[in-house]
């Protein structure tokens, strides 16, 4: 069964050895710039606090992009493992927004110490 | 009997079956996480103005350690493409690294553990709050009179062994080194106060409280708003919380983030290594596998990763 006669993964392999190194390395690179410019920009004051969350969010994203998309082949992966990934994104959106439900649950401005 | 599809793909999905594997659990690991950052933001909205800590985490710390967990990464990334280049030698040489940066970031994480664990915050009767490190802890057997300094907090009272009978002590006094303040409020943002202020003015007010250390904390305290050591007595005493889980509502979450974290590090380094230390065997017998389960084992890694990217900037930045 695990004979070398059909061997498909080493198409894959021929894909992303040696030469797109530079491409890991770059996108290293960018990692390191993107943790020291969401630093920076948790310092700056972009006139209220929402703004300030919203742009870190956006750098994690894009950092994020970067590890999904490139260290984890993402950018050129099957069709099967998008089909997973959809639902997941989805869900996950699914879940961030069920909490703002819960400022339906509250009167307005309760304190409760 | 030989387990299918390790190396060939298979027809229907087109990938090695572990590959569909590992994208099914990290699928489940997104939602976990998922959930604990929606209690996050449930936590934080839920919390009155001005009660969300701002600056409780070392931000040089956590910059570090987001360097090392990209630079974790990097090397998976390398040690993979290293096999898919037939070198073993470079593959043992960059997941060594990876291997020492989550040892680094562990280590890191550990330091960080204990320094909350280690700061307190004493409400005291009279209204006010110090907050600082822990130095030490006075207490009294009320029989001998005998005394004994311990150096963590053992609660109001505790008995100790000796001989045959067991002795019963009570807290005199607790000593932190930080500050006193009368708002407690301004214990939440140390990002944007001005620290000696607000110290300099609550301190000599604290200072005066504590009568027996005046002599020592005052003159201190009065040259510099900084930390000082503040001895609070047993009877100024309310309530006295380290900086651990039961702290805010802030420090659960943020415990369980970054321990949940912590353990898939772990968790991940185990595997990784053990790979590292034993994956020569199959390199020999059967490379590509072995070649699959290095990718593998890295995209649990990139995710780990890509988790302390959106952890980082929540926990210690926002």
């Amino acid at each position: 069964m695990s004979d070398h006669t059909a061997s498909p993964s080493k198409d894959h392999a021929g894909a992303h050895d040696t030469h797109s190194i530079r491409g890991y390395m770059t996108v290293y690179f960018a990692l390191l710039v993107g943790t020291a410019l969401t630093v920076w920009a948790s310092f700056i004051h972009f006139g209220s606090h929402e703004v300030n969350i919203a742009v870190a969010l956006l750098i994690a994203s894009v950092k994020a992009f970067l590890v999904g998309g490139y260290f984890m082949h993402l950018i050129s992966e099957k069709k099967m493992i998008y089909s997973v990934l959809i639902f997941t994104a989805i869900f996950f959106v699914g879940l961030m927004f069920l909490t703002l439900w819960s400022f339906a649950d509250f009167p307005p401005k309760t304190v409760t110490h | 009997m030989d387990i299918p599809y390790t190396v060939d793909v298979r027809r229907d999905t087109g990938l090695y079956n572990a590959k569909v594997g590992i994208w099914l659990f990290l699928a489940s690991e997104v939602m976990l996480f998922g959930a604990l950052f929606s209690a996050y933001i449930l936590l934080r909205v839920g919390q009155p103005a001005g009660h969300w800590p701002q600056g409780w985490l070392n931000i040089p710390l956590g910059t570090a350690n987001t360097f090392v967990l990209i630079t974790s990464s990097i090397t998976t990334v390398l040690a993979w493409a290293a096999l898919k280049e037939k070198n073993f030698g470079k593959f043992k040489f960059f997941h060594a690294i990876t291997i020492l940066c989550a040892l680094i970031f562990v280590g890191i994480k550990s330091f960080e553990y204990y320094d909350k664990f280690t700061h307190y915050t004493i409400t005291q009767k009279d209204g006010k709050f110090a907050d600082g490190h822990f130095r030490n802890a006075t207490y009294v057997d009320p029989v001998s009179n005998a005394q004994s300094v311990e150096s963590c907090y053992r609660g109001t009272t505790f008995t100790k062994p000796a001989g045959t009978n067991a002795v019963k002590y009570q807290l005199v006094s607790v000593t932190l080194n930080g500050h006193v303040v009368s708002d407690e409020t301004l214990l939440f943002d140390l990002k944007s106060h001005k620290p000696a202020a607000a110290h300099g003015e609550a301190h000599a007010e604290g200072a005066a409280a504590t009568a027996e250390h005046v002599a020592t904390a005052e003159p201190a305290a009065a040259s510099h708003g900084g930390h000082e050591d503040i001895t609070i007595p047993a009877a100024n005493i309310q309530k006295v919380s380290s900086y651990g889980p039961a702290h805010h509502p802030y420090n659960a979450i943020y415990f369980t983030l970054t321990g949940l974290h912590a353990l898939h590090v772990i968790g991940g380094a185990l595997v990784i290594g053990f790979l590292w230390a034993f994956g020569g065997k199959m390199w020999k017998t059967d490379p590509e596998r072995f070649t699959n389960r290095i990718e593998v084992s890295g995209l649990f890694w990139h995710f780990v990763d890509l988790v302390w990217i959106f952890l980082f900037p929540v926990l210690y930045l926002l």
